[in-house]
């Protein structure tokens, strides 16, 4: 099931107009935020479907942005997000593509600063709701239960150790990922679990060797 | 956990509870919270659905100057004494108006199943609370009941309008009122199921065409009919009538239109109303250039 909680469907609390447009759209921008871990120099934009066509009348553009600048979605500065943005130095670039994406609501961001680039592909799905696509072309497949992304070395028993510490926990795993680029090279793992995860568990898995980092993807 | 509406009524008839109580348990178990704090957190949703009602009573205008304004009109009208369909019934419109104006004015809203629909749920729940006189906990179980049945409508159907057109939006959400007034009025959970069933039947095939692509025109005015809608389908059900399309089939139906409704009428811009001469020319005077026309696109869709 795509929607788990009541409060997916009341809520969220946002500032309008839409809320696959503005509302799902600051959270897309603010997951790629928190995966970049900092603020980017500099944001390429590309919108497809209905967010390339519609996206100035719904704000689309000021909520990505917004979520770029790890603004929550009830953030009353939205709006000026743009500027916003300008002030603090992040440049950013819109693109509307005609290439059809599977989903209307279909946006990929790409966040560069001088030493990194990371490219984040997201769709809105309706009612505030989203879903991460692709991380830097790892395919993923994310819905609303609690979530969290590893970032870690290519190598044998790192997996293991990810889960002994969930299992520490007594935290059930509902569905799990694990892809690479290459073999050897950096890896991810998304892991989608039955309930909260307490920060003391990610700063555990965090410390791990072999781990080169821990996003929560879903709260 | 219920996966349908079927499943949720006898649910709550085996249990002897509210829907919304079905729901409020479903919270508990789903996210291992406590129950105080799932009703605080719905109470704060609610709090934010009665500040922008009052905010959009007292005035607001969008940015566009497209919409705003509305709310108060009618709440002069029904002070006039004049209104022939009933006070009750234009006081929900008004306020499902209100609240829409606000989301159109960049402001903040509750979003009921999405912030274009977020109109109808508040409006009615504020309007029937004048006659019912419910508790502020009867007021949570209003927006739990209507998350029941739209948690069944986003998880087999869909509640974009991108995906499936404003009776994706505004249809659900109108169903999802019909069934919270007909619990808080008193009736059963198949009545609130029949009320569901028989507003949404009365939204299928309703396109999404937003004028320039604004959650402005025609949707403010469609969270309006929303809201009647869902009142007069509420009493419909709570007079003993009922659906001879069962709500699941009806759910299924709205999907299977919303999937073959073409992409021009799916929050593009592109067909219905915005496609009109002066809904382009609304479009060409807000955003300066007209957008790539319809055959533009769809020749670009098969390139």
């Amino acid at each position: 099931m795509k929607y788990r909680s009541a409060f997916d469907i009341i809520g969220p609390v946002m500032v309008g107009p839409s809320s696959s447009h503005t509302a799902g759209a600051v959270r897309i921008g603010r997951v790629a935020r928190s995966l970049f871990e900092k603020q980017p120099k500099k944001v390429d934009i590309h919108l497809y479907g209905s967010f390339a066509t519609t996206y100035k009348g719904h704000g689309t553009d000021l909520a990505l942005v917004a979520g770029l600048l790890d603004f929550d979605t009830f953030n009353e500065r939205i709006p000026d997000s743009l500027k916003i943005a300008n002030e603090v130095n992040m440049e950013v670039v819109f693109h509307e593509e005609g290439a059809i994406p599977e989903h209307p609501n279909t946006v990929k961001l790409v966040l560069a600063s001088d030493e990194q680039t990371l490219e984040v592909i997201g769709v809105s799905i309706g009612g505030g709701a989203i879903e991460i696509k692709e991380i830097n072309s790892f395919k993923l497949k994310l819905s609303g239960d609690p979530a969290f992304l590893v970032m870690h070395q290519d190598k044998f028993g790192v997996v293991s150790c990810v889960t002994s510490i969930l299992s520490k926990y007594k935290i059930n795993i509902g569905h799990m990922e694990v892809s690479r680029k290459e073999k050897g090279d950096m890896a991810i793992m998304v892991i989608q679990v039955d309930q909260k995860i307490e920060d003391a568990v990610l700063n555990e898995i965090k410390e791990l060797s072999n781990v080169r980092g821990v996003i929560r993807m879903v709260a | 956990m219920f996966r349908n509406v079927a499943e949720l009524v006898s649910l709550a008839e085996q249990s002897q509870v509210k829907i919304a109580e079905i729901m409020i348990r479903q919270e508990i178990e789903v996210s291992g919270r406590p129950r105080e704090e799932i009703i605080a957190k719905m109470e704060q949703n609610l709090d934010v659905m009665e500040k922008a009602l009052e905010r959009g009573l007292s005035g607001v205008k969008s940015q566009t100057g497209l919409t705003g304004g509305d709310a108060v009109l009618l709440q002069n009208y029904i002070r006039s004494g004049k209104g022939l369909s009933g006070n009750l019934l234009l006081d929900a419109v008004s306020k499902a108006v209100a609240t829409n104006e606000v989301n159109a004015a960049m402001g903040v809203i509750c979003a009921t199943p999405t912030a274009g629909s977020a109109g109808v749920v508040p409006g009615t729940l504020f309007a029937v609370k004048e006659k019912l006189n419910p508790t502020r906990m009867e007021m949570i179980e209003f927006l739990f009941t209507a998350a029941a049945f739209g948690f069944v409508v986003a998880n087999n159907a869909t509640v974009s309008g991108a995906a499936g057109g404003c009776q994706a939006e505004v249809g659900s959400a109108a169903g999802m009122a019909a069934a919270s007034i007909v619990e808080m009025a008193g009736g059963t959970p198949r009545q609130a199921a029949e009320a569901m069933a028989i507003t949404l039947k009365n939204m299928l095939g309703l396109v999404c065409d937003p004028v320039a692509g604004l959650v402005e025109v025609p949707c403010v005015k469609r969270n309006a009919m929303g809201a009647s809608n869902a009142l007069t389908a509420a009493d419909m059900a709570l007079a003993g009538i009922t659906s001879r399309i069962p709500c699941d089939e009806v759910i299924a139906a709205m999907y299977e239109i919303g999937k073959t409704m073409p992409s021009a009428l799916r929050e593009t811009a592109q067909g219905g109303l915005a496609a009109t001469p002066t809904g382009r020319r609304l479009e060409a005077e807000i955003f300066g250039e007209p957008k790539g026309k319809l055959k533009d696109y769809l020749v670009a869709s098969i390139s």
